[in-house]
């Protein structure tokens, strides 16, 4: 028997899952792909520049501030960095991209103590901070209008406003168009087909829960429904028309399940997604700015703590422990 | 067959590693030549040497089967020679818990001469439920599986408490472990025999051997042995670790939830595992004590995985070398099973009562690298059995903030260890949970 003095003494368990940050963070991507295709699909070359200057540029600060070679690491740079540019206008400037991409990582995450720690979703705060700086390139009128399968067209000459502007504009739109993309908005948020393939990959591969979108789309819907108005058509399809129009889709199932910002209870992951749906609505309906989802989810990720606290699940055989 | 009424939430698929033992049929290790048994192999008050033993000390001959300590404590149960020949020495020896607790060193005179004292306690019908209780306490069985949990203890529930369903745990959820499974292909009917001793001194109603569906072969054998029993059924369970834990087992056979921080006899049941029954049936038709088991050896660290019947009191040393001894690149020597065993500093430890299995992993299956901080991904919260927040609780005890550990129910944690195999972060969760809990329990006992 050969025993010289190295064996390990640990805790149990002994045997570890295969997952780990990094491969979920790469599954993140996986799942973000379509996405990212559709969005070169039907916005040309300029929508694969921005891409790849959110992520290289994310990656590369969040490399040089964690003083790291492997500038990919746990992944969740790159994660930041392409949810950044999937929610961008396809034409914007390369150096609003940089700025852009560069909070997302410095203020949105690494100040607060980098993975894990940060309160709001990174990406959402890159995209507040370059809305309230450079308003005239990410707002208003200035979206670009999607060329399908033309890789080499400039979409930064063609800009419309997105279907949310005015109900005369959304009318325009056919319900079928909106679902697979080819309306103006940003570059990632307008195909909810391509969204759903990635969402219900991650669902499956037990990434995200189905809590998160599901509570958020719901409530999006059912308002829509009721305080819609009817205007597209009928109060059903204005329902439809709100989940499929602006960026719902892709902040229900990308960022309202970001995992450091969003709670761990499955109540709470309920509760935190009709709330994202509400406010989105709120603003939506009543409200004189744009950006009605990315201040829903960002208000929501204020109030993670909170809703875990009051949403501590009674355990199995359940007794309350705080009654 | 029963199949599953409801499944339990969480749990996980760990890679199984079962085919290199399952198939091989328990082979006897020959007789050790050195035994050394600990006076504590169970929950509950620790044995007292047997004054005779004591007194002579070193020197004095046993036989097999001999009682060498007990305590009078009713949660406790009396520790056997498991050879016959001369003590050599009764002091302090490493025990797999990672102490060292007083034991008796006893040198085989390879006749295993057994004790006088032993001799079958009479047929099932004719011994009434009090002598069954004393029959299985006096052969100092305890809770095969693992937990040592005197066995005569959960035979007598309280009079307010009837219980009427006796579980027979066959699921063998722990990866890698084949003991229960070859157990139950090869001495089913003692596996029902011990089910019918247990069901009469209980005076239950209905008897269930629940066996995951992983082993088809063990299903179809115990499916045909209770084919004309009335009361007996075998249930499939889902394979899903933990299935073998006592409150999910209970859960996915009947249906019924135990309370939390209570026993399964609030519910009216009692669920014994498959090796427990066997020792049972041993102890009624032949008169033998606790002193042998089948266990598991196995990992890429072992030449010659087996599953094996040893002696108790068997040095994991001598066991290890019974199957070709290890390989250079082991890296970790667990007792028990890779889930819930305890790693081990030195192969110097004797098996005990609730030892299931031997598990040698090399430098390839062993997790080294550290942990990160939590992503919140909530993989442990989906993945807990007892639908707790493990995260929360391990934060909890590592700031040292162990009120709020207690209110997020750390004290209902039964250490099964899925959140820290989920866990992408690689953060030890159930570890921190084990000092949540240790600490709770310290302040509440003041």
């Amino acid at each position: 028997m050969i025993i010289n003095g190295k064996l390990v003494v640990s805790s149990s368990p002994h045997i570890r899952s295969v997952e780990s940050v990094q491969s979920v963070m790469t599954d993140v991507l996986i799942a973000l792909f379509p996405a990212a295709l559709m969005a070169v699909l039907l916005f040309g070359y300029r929508a694969l520049i921005t891409m790849i200057i959110a992520v290289l540029t994310a990656m590369l600060v969040e490399a040089v501030w964690l003083r790291k070679r492997d500038i990919f690491n746990d992944g969740s740079a790159a994660v930041t960095g392409l949810l950044l540019a999937l929610i961008l206008p396809a034409a914007v400037p390369w150096w609003v991209v940089v700025v852009g991409s560069a909070s997302a990582i410095i203020i949105g995450k690494q100040v607060f103590g980098g993975i894990g720690y940060n309160i709001f979703n990174p990406a959402l705060v890159g995209r507040v901070i370059l809305v309230v700086s450079w308003g005239g390139h990410m707002a208003g009128d200035i979206w670009s209008t999607p060329h399908p399968f033309a890789f080499g067209f400039d979409v930064s000459t063609v800009t419309g406003a997105t279907v949310l502007a005015s109900p005369e504009k959304a009318v325009t739109f056919s319900l079928p168009e909106m679902f697979i993309g080819t309306i103006a908005g940003s570059m990632g948020e307008t195909s909810a087909l391509a969204l759903l393939i990635g969402g219900i990959w991650l669902v499956y591969k037990g990434h995200i829960d189905y809590r998160i979108p599901g509570g958020f789309m719901a409530t999006v819907f059912v308002l829509g429904v009721v305080f819609g108005g009817g205007f597209y058509g009928n109060h059903l399809m204005t329902g439809l028309f709100h989940l499929v129009a602006g960026g719902v889709m892709i902040a229900a199932i990308f960022m309202a399940t970001d995992f450091v910002t969003t709670p761990v209870t499955p109540g709470g992951r309920l509760i935190f997604g009709i709330g994202c749906g509400l406010i989105t609505m709120l603003i939506r309906l009543w409200g004189t700015l744009p950006e009605g989802v990315t201040f829903a989810i960002l208000l929501m990720n204020a109030l993670t703590p909170i809703i875990d606290n009051f949403t501590i699940p009674r355990q199995f055989g359940g007794v309350n422990n705080s009654a | 067959m029963l199949m599953a009424k409801v499944f339990f939430k969480g749990g996980i698929h760990p890679e199984y590693q079962k085919d290199n033992t399952s198939t091989l049929a328990i082979v006897k290790m020959p007789l050790p030549q050195k035994v050394v048994v600990p006076m504590q192999q169970h929950i509950g008050a620790p044995c007292e040497l047997l004054a005779e033993v004591e007194k002579i000390e070193k020197g004095v001959e046993v036989k097999t089967g001999q009682k060498l300590g007990d305590n009078k404590g009713f949660v406790s149960a009396p520790v056997h020679s498991p050879v016959s020949g001369k003590v050599v020495d009764v002091g302090l020896y490493s025990h797999p818990l990672g102490l060292k607790i007083n034991a008796v060193t006893i040198e085989s005179d390879g006749r295993d001469e057994w004790d006088d004292s032993i001799k079958p306690a009479g047929d099932l019908q004719s011994l009434s439920a009090d002598d069954i209780r004393k029959t299985v306490r006096e052969a100092g069985i305890v809770g095969l599986g693992g937990a040592t949990f005197p066995a005569h203890v959960k035979l007598s529930p309280p009079e307010e408490k009837p219980i009427d369903v006796v579980i027979i745990n066959g699921a063998e959820c722990e990866p890698y472990l084949t003991a229960d499974h070859r157990v139950m292909l090869e001495k089913s009917e003692d596996i029902l025999f011990g089910l019918k001793a247990m069901i009469k001194a209980l005076g239950a109603v209905e008897g269930i051997i629940g066996v995951e569906n992983n082993k088809p072969d063990a299903l179809q054998i115990m499916e045909r042995l209770v084919a004309e029993e009335e009361n007996i059924r075998v249930c499939s369970l889902p394979t899903k670790y933990p299935q073998g834990a006592e409150k999910m087992l209970i859960y996915v056979t009947t249906g019924r939830t135990v309370p939390a921080g209570s026993l399964p006899l609030e519910v009216g049941v009692v669920n014994h595992n498959v090796g427990t029954a066997v020792a049972i049936s041993e102890a009624i038709r032949e008169g033998k004590p606790l002193i042998e088991r089948v266990l598991t050896v196995t990992g890429a660290g072992v030449n010659e995985p087996a599953n094996v019947q040893v002696r108790l009191g068997t040095l994991a040393t001598d066991v290890l070398d019974f199957c070709g001894g290890l390989k250079e690149s082991t890296l970790k020597l667990i007792i028990g099973g890779p889930m819930m065993g305890l790693s081990q500093p030195e192969p110097d430890v004797p098996v005990i009562k609730g030892t299931s299995g031997i598990l040698a992993l090399t430098d390839e299956d062993v997790y080294l690298a550290e942990s990160s901080p939590c992503i919140r991904c909530a993989k442990c919260v989906s993945v807990c059995p007892m639908q707790l927040m493990p995260t929360s609780i391990a934060q909890a005890a590592e700031h040292g903030d162990y009120k709020r550990a207690e209110k997020l129910y750390a004290m209902d944690c039964f250490e099964c260890g899925c959140c820290s195999y989920i866990c992408p972060s690689k953060i030890p969760l159930v570890q921190w949970i084990r000092i949540g809990k240790a600490e709770i329990m310290k302040r509440n006992n003041k």
